[in-house]
């Protein structure tokens, strides 16, 4: 993104540049082919080069204000017109408007005959001719070694080809000429040596029957560019180059979160489920349920009204909704609000780079927010382990960049030796969920952690993972004497437990109640012992009394006594 | 194609101009190349086919357009429209044998 010059910014300081409008081509060329320059596109037979020129001319004059010339060496005008039709490209009605000028330029040996000194002057006039009359910005020359083959002096053809090219530059039109590939060399006819400017290699490979096509730059003179090969393709929009990686990771990250559609895997995920624009990978064996737990979170994602696109590599589109309808997840609901949309492609129907431009096509159609890739397992079968991960690792990149969450599937064929899944992109993802199969008892049990999950506190645990009726289910983690219990084994044991706290609770209530016995006998001793100290007391009270009575009568009789011997006296 | 008088007439016209030479001779402007064709060929009409020719000089730069039209390249460019076959022979026209043999004349 970043590498996109803003032409009005660097045009003083750098190379000027045309755009191609070709996909990914000017990201990558940082702009496109040097402007007021020839470039030189050389390959095999088929490898796309009259289509590239044409795109580019095309382009020119229908989004960038800039008419161009095609003069061509081996197709008549009409012949031109119809190849490209398929591309939606009128070149009758654009040769109309005046925006393209077709040439042909037809040479045949055996109907010249050489008498002497010569030069190409009669070219020269009508390429002058053709450019000036529709003032045009961009030419191609689509094979100019055609001349080689119909005349027959070398020396002459060299020296006017150079002075072609010099010509051309003069003229400040940025052209484009096209080369057969060479035994040895680029083109058969050297032209290299005269273009120096930018150079760019169309290749067509075919490897385990499925082709590729790459496009290379050899050379650019005074730019920076990207030198990988890049896959390419030619469909009905023409061709698409496909950077391998943009060049940097500086996509922006959202911390918004996305439900996965199962409550106990949101808690397992500290609560709140997955990140925006994260990538998820969901892998296991055969039947764990993988596709049932893509399936509930697309389901979640499309009721909370987000556009969603499920690819699927396995099974039909049908065949998915009928199955998810018996876990009570209605997708075609969804299909028919508009918001879910199913793509289903065998793998081997096309090659990986035609997976991925799929992909990518059906996104910027759809604009989805969430995508599922179902399984992804599946694509090695049209690439090697290197080539499925670089193919993923540009769709990550891609759907980063544009925001969407993405939610794989893997099978894992082996999961005792490893965990590690065939096409090792559990790197690159962000949250790595596995469900594994456990086997005891004589039943087998699904198990569902969390491996890993980028950038926040996940659980640790290992849950069980229940596909019922009602949808998916995290069952508790239950912990019996022996570890994690799953299964019939984890009822049994619950009830198990269940039967043992009965009768506990049983024996505690027959001791609570001796107790109250015993508490009642001895509230009744402890009355009893009270009522006697309660006499007991009274009793010495009372001489307490008595003896005060005593105390006062005889005071008062003493004084009384004295009184009255007093009176005596 | 019997029938018609005008193809006729015009069949008519092709035999009795049978050995009259038309040719046409395309050049860029006064560039080396050009006046040597010119003079070579000028030069071998005579010598050869005296008096049994129309030779038309045609500077292509006056009329541009004519090089699409024409399907010119290489440059000069000799056209033998008449007698049929059409010939073309390209270049300054300076190794006579060619030519003679371009135009269908035997050198005695």
């Amino acid at each position: 993104m970043s590498l996109e010059p803003s032409e009005s910014r660097k045009m003083p300081r750098t190379l000027p540049k045309s755009n191609t409008g070709i996909r990914g081509l000017d990201e990558i060329t940082a702009g496109g082919l040097p402007s007021g320059r020839p470039t030189l596109i050389c390959g095999e037979a088929g490898s796309g080069k009259t289509l590239f020129s044409m795109e580019f001319l095309v382009h020119g004059a229908t989004q960038y204000d800039e008419p161009g010339v095609f003069v061509a060496f081996e197709e008549k005008a009409e012949e031109l017109a119809i190849n490209v039709a398929s591309l939606g490209f009128d070149l009758n009605q654009l040769q109309r408007d005046g925006l393209i000028r077709i040439d042909h330029v037809h040479i045949e040996r055996s109907e010249i005959e050489e008498t002497g000194e010569y030069n190409l002057d009669g070219l020269f006039i009508r390429l002058a001719y053709a450019i000036d009359s529709i003032g045009a910005k961009r030419v191609v020359l689509d094979t100019i070694e055609s001349l080689f083959a119909g005349l027959t002096n070398q020396a002459v053809l060299r020296a006017e080809l150079r002075r072609l090219f010099e010509w051309l530059k003069e003229k400040q039109v940025t052209t484009i000429i096209t080369g057969e590939k060479g035994e040895a060399s680029l083109t058969r006819q050297g032209l290299e040596e005269y273009v120096s400017d930018c150079v760019i290699l169309l290749d067509h490979r075919v490897e385990n029957k499925i082709s590729t096509r790459i496009l290379r730059i050899v050379k650019y003179r005074g730019s920076v560019h990207g030198t990988n090969e890049y896959p390419f393709l030619i469909d009905e929009d023409g061709i698409s180059v496909l950077p391998v990686t943009s060049l940097q990771l500086n996509h922006a990250v959202s911390s918004e979160r996305l439900s996965s559609g199962i409550p106990a895997l949101d808690k397992m995920l500290a609560g709140e489920g997955f990140y925006k624009a994260s990538s998820i990978l969901v892998s296991g064996t055969a039947g764990t349920g993988k596709t049932s737990i893509a399936g509930s979170f697309i389901d979640k994602s499309c009721k909370d009204g987000v556009r969603a696109i499920y690819f699927a590599f396995e099974e039909s589109p049908y065949q998915i909704i009928r199955n998810m309808r018996s876990i009570n997840i209605d997708l075609q609901a969804h299909i028919d609000n508009g918001l879910l949309m199913f793509s289903a492609s065998r793998p081997t129907f096309n090659g990986l780079e035609m997976h991925l431009l799929k992909i990518m096509k059906l996104i910027e159609q759809f604009r989805p927010n969430v995508i599922v890739l179902d399984p992804i397992s599946n694509l090695i079968t049209v690439g090697s382990n290197s080539e499925v991960k670089n193919l993923l690792t540009r769709l990550i990149d891609f759907l980063q960049s544009q925001q969407i969450t993405v939610m794989f599937t893997a099978l894992a064929l082996n999961d005792n030796k490893t965990e590690q899944t065939d096409e090792g992109v559990s790197s690159l993802v962000d949250v790595w969920i596995l469900v594994r199969d456990i086997e005891s008892n004589g039943e087998r049990n699904r198990g569902l952690y969390v491996m890993k999950s980028r950038g926040m506190k996940h659980s640790n645990q290992v849950r069980e993972f229940v596909i019922t009726d009602e949808g998916l289910k995290l069952v508790e983690v239950f912990l019996g004497p022996e570890g994690v219990l799953t299964g019939s084994a984890r009822e049994t044991q619950q009830l198990l437990e269940k039967t043992s706290e009965a009768i506990r609770d049983h024996a505690l209530s027959r001791k609570d109640r001796e107790i109250e016995r015993k508490r009642l006998v001895l509230e009744s001793k402890i009355a009893t012992l009270k009522e006697e100290f309660e006499s007991l007391q009274e009793e010495l009270n009372k001489s307490y009394v008595e003896d005060d009575l005593k105390k006062s009568i005889m005071e008062n009789n003493r004084q009384e006594l004295t009184r009255k011997r007093d009176d005596l006296l | 194609m019997i029938q018609g008088t005008h193809q006729t007439q015009d069949w008519d016209d092709g035999d009795e101009m049978d050995d009259h030479f038309e040719l046409r001779l395309y050049i860029a402007g006064a560039s080396s190349n050009s006046i040597r064709a010119i003079e070579n060929l000028r030069e071998i009409c005579e010598k050869y086919i005296k008096e049994r020719y129309t030779l038309r000089v045609i500077d292509v730069h006056q009329e541009k357009s004519l090089a699409s039209q024409q399907q010119l390249v290489a440059l000069p460019l000799l056209v033998k429209l008449r007698p049929s076959p059409e010939r073309r022979l390209i270049g300054d026209m300076s190794d006579t044998q060619k030519v003679l043999k371009g135009l269908g004349i035997s050198g005695e």
